[in-house]
């Protein structure tokens, strides 16, 4: 049931992506709908899929790289379509869907037999732990994306392009607007899901910080991403530069949340 | 009845022309009075704009009302019949039609998407519907047109760019700034460009002004104008700080901005983005200033470029639109061939019914031991006899209306004289 369920998000989040990227090229309004509705639908069969297999393992069905690449996905696409509807910015979804549908196509190539979850990592820290860190990844992401975005529209300006993608596109000050609303949310986020993931690693492995590979990237990250509100809050970082620093936070952040967990196995590499 | 459209346009006759067989609203009820005064106007709509002046009646006799439109043209202003003659253009049946909603739709006008002419048209039929010169065929065709023209709108993209290039800074600015209101706009100059792209940033939103010229003075009074502040032009890199949209056209011989100017200036907005406009000829802002961070700069020919593409574009919109046109032409005709056969089916089906109650009841009234069911079954009887008696003739009449031609009104004729029908 879960894997038929899975399946058809995959489809619907296939699909969703061919007509937002449609979308983008045309001038037609309806496509856009289209899309929107598609990867709303797809959006629940994945909350569907999801709830039974919390349901099926009585916990968070995280344990494996299945899983939490779809729970990454789920994030990733419920936070983008509240901000669709919050600010209309369709041209996102052709940034943003793309990501999550890549999520659920490496999610489908892992292995997705259930796994009961240590009974020592049962506990409300890493529900918190986790759940805080996937939203501070989506959060990132769509900020990443509308960073892509600020690069595109700010080049098409510059060289006075006026094509589909540059009617398409909203202006600059929004985008920006976005990118650094995400950010502001997403920052403290990260901090407490590494402090509550310390308080974990107290439990679990007797200390709370190991330096394994996932940790270090993360710290990384998080300095990357501290410095980049220090530079917007103080220095009145914007547009580009905070773009492109926004682009190079979100390749580390993928970059620890699945290359670290395939090349460097640690202690949150799953077994 | 037919639609008949007489009239002029941009496209046929000159200014000159167009000036004097305009009516004035101010006076348009005589006009309009005088014209369903004609023998055989039935209905009639006056529109007169800068661009052309039309006029759509309805009338049972397309040649004479074409001619009496055209000769109305003529004597309301008082010129020669055959000087109007080469200008005039008159249309009926269906390119009646499509010609008013291609009117409707900007299809026709000098610039393909230009947004007034529904609002003009709405105007003049609003003048039409008060007076009760238009009646049931031209009230529907306009109401038609109007939701044409919204169809033309929302489904293509005629409409959804700049076409000058006053109107194509704001655009640019737009992808620039999400929201115009909370912007300040700098005018460099105080010459007759930089003020009517300034009326087109006020008109979307901006509220801020500063004017810096090199005579205070004038400076000063075109700033009032819009309810800014003049600078005196030393004091204007002390100033360019506050400012997100620079509008710049002085005579000056000399680049007066370039890059080294704007180190500071970025650097006091926090990197916030600026948006030049230098459409000075020479021009007054170095172009070198494009290659900074948040600086956008886009001078005269940028803008241009801007608008042909986009002029190019609404031709290939325009093409969309016709067939949404086209589409709905289909659906009016339909409805205008129906409305002139409608009467006498309802009146021949009235007059059958009649026929057949009157009959029913005198059969009942004479049948004293009829049982219980026997009228409900003589009333389906009788009923479905006189059905099957009208199916036909309804069906070629109604046909008949679809293909417009003499045969429509033989057969009325003959129906009416053969039963004897009223009304």
């Amino acid at each position: 049931m879960a894997k038929i369920l899975f399946y058809i998000t995959l489809v619907l989040y296939g699909f969703a992506t061919l007509m937002y990227l449609f979308w983008l090229m045309r001038t037609t309004i309806a496509t856009g709908n289209i899309a929107r509705n598609v990867l709303l639908s797809g959006f629940l069969v994945h909350v569907l899929a999801l709830l039974h297999r919390f349901v099926s393992v009585n916990h968070l069905p995280i344990a494996n790289m299945h899983d939490s690449l779809s729970f990454f996905g789920v994030a990733l696409v419920g936070i983008y379509l509240a901000v669709e509807h919050r600010y209309k910015i369709t041209s996102l979804g052709s940034f943003v869907t793309p990501v999550a549908f890549l999520t659920m196509l490496g999610s489908s190539t892992f292995a997705n037999e259930l796994k009961p979850l240590d009974p020592l990592m049962q506990n409300a820290w890493i529900y918190s732990h986790t759940i805080l860190a996937f939203v501070s990844y989506a959060l990132f992401t769509i900020s990443g994306g509308t960073a892509a975005m600020y690069l595109i529209q700010s080049h098409l300006l510059k060289t006075k392009n006026q094509g589909h993608i540059f009617q398409k596109l909203p202006s600059l000050e929004k985008l920006d607007d976005i990118s650094y609303r995400c950010l502001n949310i997403g920052f403290p986020m990260l901090t407490v899901a590494i402090i509550t993931g310390a308080m974990v690693a107290t439990k679990v492995w007797g200390s709370y910080w190991s330096w394994d590979p996932k940790q270090t990237c993360s710290l990384i990250t998080w300095l990357v991403y501290a410095v980049l509100l220090h530079g917007r809050l103080a220095v009145g970082w914007r547009g580009k530069r905070a773009a492109l620093f926004s682009l190079a936070g979100i390749i580390l952040l993928l970059f620890s949340f699945v290359g670290v967990n395939l090349w460097f196995p640690g202690l949150h590499a799953f077994k | 009845m037919n639609v008949i459209v007489v009239g002029l346009s941009h496209k046929t006759a000159t200014v000159d022309i167009r000036e004097r067989v305009s009516f004035s609203p101010n006076d348009i009820c005589k006009p309009l009075r005088a014209l369903v005064a004609l023998e055989g106007i039935v209905e009639g709509v006056i529109v007169s704009t800068c661009n052309r002046v039309e006029i759509y009646t309805t009338t049972l006799d397309i040649a004479g009302g074409i001619e009496r439109v055209r000769r109305f043209f003529a004597d309301w202003h008082q010129l020669p019949c055959d000087l109007l003659e080469p200008y005039l253009y008159s249309y009926h049946g269906e390119d009646a039609i499509r010609h008013v909603f291609r009117v409707a739709s900007s299809l026709d006008s000098m610039i393909v998407g230009e947004p007034q002419i529904l609002g003009q048209i709405k105007t003049s039929y609003g003048y039409a519907a008060e007076l009760k010169t238009s009646g049931i065929i031209l009230n529907r065709l306009l109401h038609k047109a109007f939701s044409v023209a919204k169809r033309v709108r929302t489904e293509t993209a005629i409409a959804s760019s700049a076409v000058s290039v006053s109107f194509a800074a704001v655009e640019r600015a737009k992808k620039i700034f999400d929201s115009l209101t909370d912007k300040t706009v700098l005018l460099i100059g105080a010459g007759e460009m930089c003020e009517l792209a300034a009326r087109h940033f006020q008109a979307n939103g901006v509220k801020t002004f500063i004017v810096a010229n090199r005579t205070f003075e004038r400076g000063e009074r075109l700033a009032k104008m819009f309810g800014g502040t003049a600078i005196r032009f030393d004091a204007l890199f002390d100033h360019l700080h506050k400012a997100d949209i620079i509008l710049s056209s002085t005579g000056a011989p000399r680049f007066i901005i370039t890059p080294r100017d704007l180190g500071e200036v970025i650097c006091r907005r926090r990197n916030k983005p600026m948006f030049f406009i230098d459409i000075a000829v020479p021009r007054d802002i170095d172009p070198e200033i494009n290659n900074l961070d948040a600086v956008y700069l886009y001078d005269m020919d940028d803008l241009q470029q801007v608008v042909s593409a986009n002029l190019k574009n609404r031709k290939l919109e325009a093409e969309k639109a016709e067939l949404i046109v086209t589409e709905e032409i289909g659906q009016f005709f339909n409805w205008l061939a129906t409305l002139e056969v409608t009467p006498t089916i309802i009146a021949m089906r009235k007059q059958f019914d009649e026929l057949r109650q009157a009959e029913l009841a005198h059969t009942m009234s004479n049948w004293k031991d009829a049982p219980d069911d026997t009228e409900q079954r003589l009333e389906a009887l009788t009923n479905s006899i006189m059905n099957k008696i009208l199916h036909s003739p309804t069906v070629v009449l109604k046909d008949a209306g679809k293909h417009q031609g003499n045969r429509t009104e033989l057969y009325i004729d003959t129906l009416r004289t053969l039963f004897k029908l009223t009304s």
